[in-house]
């Protein structure tokens, strides 16, 4: 299988991490289990048919085709092309991979000591209204959801000072996840490369997390814009904005 | 106070909005004294520019009186006479360090939406251009709020005129990097300039500030090239004689050292129809996407520049680049990294080199600015540039 979606469970294409992600403490089925992949050639072959009669016009027959041809792929191969298309990653676990990358003009040490302080994280990660320090490596993390806010506990797999944090939830209610982040110094002198991996478990299973992708929920997102607030509150000290501006729409938005 | 509106589609409106505030403390409220109309304003005024929203305020060429600073900003002072660059940057990012103020990294909030549409990067914001650029209020209005105001704004001397100086905030900087990227070797190189809008006219007008042995300005509107010919350029009205062949007799056969593209087409990924009402709005060249860019490719001698100060936005199709390749062209482009200019090309104006002013043929009140919009569009009344008083 070549590229896509799937990719090697912990994900590691970049050479220069040198732990992949913690086993996954779940044991969810891949996206496309023996029976789903029947159910999804078993369509294939009806949709299959329906192109062959005799009553629908070219253009039809092709899109008929082109329906039955990706449900074929589906079965074979238990690939989904709605995540390719959402550019969404799972892992073998069946697990939704995220990724996203950035540079911080700060030195890693700086960098890693700004993400440690566990209780800041809310100020650039949007979907994480709080984060309260336990005891030892253990923290109890309240996240927006959708249906309001939901807590769980999570504890530090990994604490290497200026180069690495790593945690998984423990188990319980809420989203089940586990993630890292690596901070090595960027060439000539440009700061700290930061990359962020999570690996979770979706509720709903892949369909749910396609349709919070859709609804601009999935974690995947946020990601990016987090790292970008990361980025900006080390550089500049605050997050640059337009809210609150005046314009021509009569009523002014809160201050931020 | 007044302002200038985005009321949807075609529709621009003078309205009376709330004034602005500082949002946060490195901020200043700027009391705006000139602003212009920018060929890039257009777009938004057709709709062809996506994000825009009902009641954003236009305008990014402006200039006026500090009358607030936040409790952060160190060096500019209330009462101080600024410009302001077109374009929002931080100054502290990688991209900012290295002068290349126009990719700013943190200026542009809505950073995520220019990704997802270009894929991978995002320029930094500007100000009243759409809420892909950061959705920042413009300066077509009697005050305007300026982020980084330690960062953009320029201080200018009482004595030199406003019309002398607002277009440091754009057209002139974007005119001379465009020339400053040709590499112009004094008193030997020819450069020819696609487009002869008040971009192409400060282009053409830099190149030989920059030491051009001979510039040539291509346009079809009279009035336009009455203009560079005043400056100083040789013209060629592409619709009385072929562009190509027209180059070559200019050139001994060679083509121009060097062809910039002030024409451009600032697509942002929209259907063939509004590229080409983009081009024929910006350009006046053609109806055909990129037909200033293939003639610069076409024309250009071995080894020659093609510079873009012309905005692309999308995707570009049947670019010769067989040509470009056999003649081992080089490509330089982008948005003006403005504040770099800013201190440089002051001295220009107060030596005498240049004055800005020559561009301008309309002066107006704010009030006038939706009929004025129409008039640069429409290519009325031999309209070349537009600036406005917010409070006449």
């Amino acid at each position: 299988m070549t590229g896509g979606n799937r990719v090697r469970a912990g994900g590691v294409e970049a050479p220069q991490v040198r732990s992949s992600l913690p086993p996954n403490p779940l044991n969810r089925p891949a996206i496309s289990s023996g029976p789903e992949r029947a159910v999804w050639g078993a369509l294939a072959a009806g949709v299959g048919t329906l192109a062959f009669g005799r009553r629908h016009g070219p253009l039809a027959r092709v899109a008929l085709l082109a329906l039955g041809g990706g449900l074929v792929t589906l079965a074979a191969t238990g690939r989904n092309p709605l995540y390719d298309a959402l550019k969404l990653r799972q892992n073998d676990a069946g697990e939704i991979l995220v990724r996203e990358a950035v540079t911080v003009g700060r030195p890693p040490h700086e960098v890693y000591a700004r993400w440690r302080d566990l209780s800041r994280l809310p100020d650039f990660m949007e979907m994480l209204e709080r984060i309260e320090v336990l005891h030892g490596t253990r923290s109890r993390w309240t996240v927006r959801g959708p249906a309001g806010p939901l807590t769980f506990e999570a504890e530090l797999t990994a604490d290497e000072p200026g180069q690495r944090i790593a945690w998984r939830t423990v188990p319980g209610p809420g989203v089940q996840h586990h993630g890292e982040v690596t901070f090595r110094p960027a060439p000539g002198d440009r700061g700290t490369e930061v990359l962020a991996r999570y690996g979770y478990a979706p509720p709903g299973g892949p369909a749910g997390a396609a349709i919070a992708r859709i609804l601009n929920h999935e974690p995947g997102q946020r990601t990016r814009d987090d790292l970008m607030r990361l980025k900006r509150i080390m550089e500049l000290g605050f997050i640059p904005t337009a809210k609150g501006q005046t314009s021509g729409r009569g009523v002014r938005a809160g201050k931020v | 106070m007044k302002g200038v509106v985005w009321q949807g589609a075609g529709r621009i409106g003078v309205e009376t909005v709330p004034d602005p505030e500082l949002l946060l403390p490195t901020d200043a409220l700027i009391r705006v004294t000139s602003t212009a109309i920018c060929g890039s304003d257009l777009h938004l005024m057709d709709g062809v520019i996506p994000s825009m929203e009902r009641g954003d305020l236009l305008g990014h060429e402006f200039m006026g009186e500090v009358i607030e600073v936040g409790r952060d900003v160190k060096k500019l002072r209330v009462g101080q006479r600024v410009v302001v660059p077109f374009n929002i940057a931080c100054g502290l990012c990688d991209p900012c360090r290295r002068g290349l103020f126009s990719a700013c990294d943190n200026s542009n909030p809505n950073h995520r939406m220019a990704e997802a549409l270009y894929g991978a990067v995002s320029g930094g914001g500007l100000f009243g251009y759409s809420h892909l650029y950061g959705g920042y209020a413009g300066g077509q209005a009697q005050y305007v709020r300026v982020p980084f105001a330690d960062v953009g704004p320029f201080v200018v001397p009482d004595g030199v005129k406003d019309e002398q100086v607002l277009f440091l905030t754009d057209i002139f900087p974007t005119g001379y990097q465009a020339a400053e990227n040709c590499g112009i070797t004094p008193g030997r190189d020819v450069v020819a300039v696609f487009g002869a809008g008040p971009v192409g006219q400060f282009a053409a007008r830099s190149a030989m500030m920059l030491g051009a042995a001979r510039v040539i300005v291509i346009d079809r509107l009279p009035e336009r090239l009455e203009m560079a010919a005043r400056g100083g350029a040789d013209t060629l009205n592409y619709e009385l004689e072929d562009v190509l062949i027209g180059l070559q007799e200019r050139t001994g056969g060679r083509g121009p050292d060097h062809v910039i593209d002030a024409v451009g087409l600032e697509a942002h990924g929209h259907g063939p129809g509004a590229l080409a009402d983009t081009v024929k709005q910006r350009a006046r060249l053609t109806f055909d996407r990129i037909t200033a860019l293939r003639w610069a490719i076409q024309s250009c001698a071995k080894g020659g520049t093609v510079s873009m100060p012309g905005v692309y936005g999308g995707l570009v199709d049947k670019m010769p680049m067989g040509a470009a390749f056999a003649k081992g062209l080089v490509f330089r482009m982008g948005q003006t990294h403005t504040h770099r200019y800013l201190d440089p090309l002051m001295k220009r104006i107060e030596a005498g080199d240049i004055d800005p002013s020559f561009v301008i043929t309309h002066r107006a009140r704010l009030d006038d600015a939706p009929r004025l919009y129409q008039t640069f569009r429409d290519k009325q009344d031999h309209c070349i540039k537009v600036v406005l008083d917010p409070w006449a």
